[in-house]
């Protein structure tokens, strides 16, 4: 057990436990386990997760609150697109191409308007991320209005679940170095930590371009799923979507994050069945959820094997907020 | 010249439109600093209510706005009490998913209800007919849209400035703990603006149904958020801000379709936005305020 326990140890539990989840799936999708409905689920869910982790890194942990998620995500999808299926480009190239494309545009808008704080940069974000969508409309090259048709089926579940691995490995270790610390400090007190020596700009502009680079990611994966894009896929409700994702979880808990992505994903699967009232309830649940806890389900806090560990022998509930 | 003129009369009556609902974005975010996501949708429930008045009751276009305005002012109470007062305490993030809620909630309950079928405002309520004025053609819907528009601002700078619940409300605005410390009853206040501020969206909304002739479930989306825009660029918080915000958004629109790409009228809006928040975030009549460590 004490060898587990070391660093390498857990290391070589986490590889063991991302491949036999691997594995189980791709064989239930071999297998015909799992029907076509099930693989648009976990698709969705696998997309839901990329977007609400990198929006937690610029909502929860950097403290800015942006809506223009969806922007980016748009940026992704349509650069790829255009690589891959009008140039015929490999998949990975449309891949990185739609993460630079994402990263690009996140610096752009980033620099200008991280500035601003609290209500204003939300606003301005979800202006940018409106613009975005106004000019995709305007470009004839992708489709104007309609969008492209007939993108190649590229996202496989080997590249959905790398995608999320690698998005909150990434996360998940900047938040953990010192970038993350000067990170979480903006959030905390910025003026503070700018007397501290902490370049608060550039770490609120680096946040704002990781985010956006797995956005795009998100993008490139859903446009080449789900057959056909349209710039009114990408609108502000696409963002609300995962800022509700977000916020559910518990703003700054990527664990959080991540459950919230999978509940919100079932939630609205589940919901498919009563088309008439599935927002009614879905806006009810928002509502209850904020009313009666706002801080989200996992407040900051992280979901681990150890907490779940002592939640099993009853010791605490450590899922109670500071 | 005498075709800007034109556009720049045309530009007023969306203008009014815009600046009624930004009056009320910039109250209600003036006294509990939240964006009111679901402002644009009491809007539209608004004017289905006048839609309904019209079509059903068979009352004429100024009763119909009078129930609009009632009924609203009803809902926005509600959905204060309900929705936003248990999270007064809470951090901002969670009141804007809330407001978002209530957004959603309204628009899909009308859907359920309504149908998601767009509806045609009874041309008989409102015949419409142009008149000539030094070349310019009026037409009558424009004018009554912004002489009712005007006469509400007037009402509501009457009863923010000059009675006690006014001087209430503008108090809370500045310091919600002295006001309470004075003998304020914050939340009445609280109720009272989202009152007002429903009352003035409602009637927007039977104006936006004469405007355009239709009214449908989402109809309040897009003016909601441009609204917002208004305020902002006026300068939040900031009454007489919210009205010149709301006539320059109309104006430069209704320019952007007229002598560019219509397409792009949307986008207009949100470039204005980021323009102003990069220029000057506290909006035209906004004061900067220093940051307090």
């Amino acid at each position: 057990m004490k060898m587990l326990e070391t660093r390498w140890g857990k290391f070589i539990i986490e590889v063991v436990a991302l491949a036999v989840i691997f594995t189980l799936v791709q064989y239930f999708i071999t297998a015909g386990i799992f029907n076509q409905y099930h693989q648009i689920t976990l698709t969705s869910m696998c997309i839901n997760i990329i977007l609400a982790v990198s929006l937690n890194l610029i909502n929860g942990f950097t403290g800015q609150l942006s809506l223009g998620h969806a922007g980016f995500m748009a940026v992704g999808a349509y650069v790829s697109v255009v690589l891959t299926k009008f140039m015929g480009m490999p998949f990975i190239v449309g891949i990185i191409a739609g993460c630079l494309g994402a990263a690009l545009a996140g610096f752009v808008i980033g620099v200008p308007t991280l500035r601003l704080k609290g209500d204003y940069l939300a606003i301005a974000t979800l202006g940018f991320g409106e613009i975005i969508r106004v000019i995709l409309q305007n470009i004839d090259y992708v489709g104007g209005p309609a969008g492209v048709v007939g993108i190649p089926k590229l996202t496989s579940w080997g590249w959905l679940f790398a995608g999320v691995v690698v998005t909150i490995f990434v996360i998940q270790n900047l938040i953990n170095s010192s970038y993350g610390r000067a990170i979480i400090s903006v959030r905390e007190d910025e003026i503070a930590s700018e007397v501290m020596g902490v370049n608060t700009t550039n770490y609120k502009v680096l946040a704002f371009v990781v985010g956006a680079f797995f956005a795009g990611f998100a993008g490139v994966l859903y446009a080449h799923y789900f057959y056909i894009i349209k710039p009114e896929t990408f609108n502000f409700l696409k963002s609300f979507d995962v800022l509700v994702m977000v916020v559910l979880g518990g703003l700054g808990s990527t664990t959080g994050a991540v459950i919230a992505a999978v509940f919100v994903t079932l939630l609205t699967a589940v919901l498919q069945a009563f088309p008439a009232v599935r927002m009614i309830i879905y806006a009810l649940i928002l509502i209850l959820i904020m009313i009666y806890r706002p801080q989200g389900l996992m407040g900051n806090k992280e979901l681990s094997v150890k907490i779940l560990g002592r939640i099993w022998s009853g010791k605490d509930g450590s899922f109670e907020d500071k | 010249m005498l075709e800007l003129m034109q556009q720049i009369v045309n530009g007023l009556s969306l203008g009014a439109i815009y600046a009624l609902i930004a009056l009320g974005y910039t109250m209600i975010y003036g006294i509990i600093k939240l964006i009111n996501f679901a402002h644009g949708d009491v809007m539209m429930v608004g004017a289905y209510i006048g839609f309904f008045s019209v079509s059903l009751l068979g009352t004429n276009i100024m009763v119909a706005m009078i129930f609009a305005m009632i009924a609203c002012a009803l809902l926005g109470v509600i959905i204060e009490k309900v929705a936003y007062k248990p999270l007064r305490r809470a951090t901002r993030i969670a009141a804007l998913i809330t407001a978002i809620g209530v957004s959603l909630f309204l628009e899909y309950t009308t859907i359920f209800l309504l149908t998601p079928q767009q509806r045609i405002f009874p041309q008989g309520a409102f015949p419409v007919h142009d008149y000539n004025f030094l070349g310019l053609s009026v037409s009558n819907k424009d004018i009554f849209i912004f002489i009712s528009a005007i006469v509400l601002m007037i009402i509501l700078q009457f009863i923010v400035k000059n009675t006690k619940t006014g001087k209430a409300m503008r108090a809370v605005s500045e310091d919600k703990d002295a006001a309470v410390l004075m003998g304020i009853n914050v939340d009445n206040t609280i109720s009272m603006t989202f009152a007002l501020g429903s009352a003035l969206a409602a009637a927007a909304g039977v104006m936006i149904g004469v405007y355009y002739n239709t009214i449908n479930p989402l109809m309040g989306i897009l003016p909601g958020l441009k609204a917002f825009v208004a305020a902002v660029l006026g300068g939040i918080g900031i009454i007489p801000g919210a009205m010149v915000g709301g006539f320059i958004l109309g104006i430069l629109e209704t320019l952007v379709s007229g002598y560019g790409n219509s397409l792009y009228r949307d986008a207009v809006a949100f470039g204005v936005l980021i323009l102003i928040l990069l220029i000057k975030p506290t909006g035209i009549f906004g004061k900067n305020t220093g940051e307090k460590v």
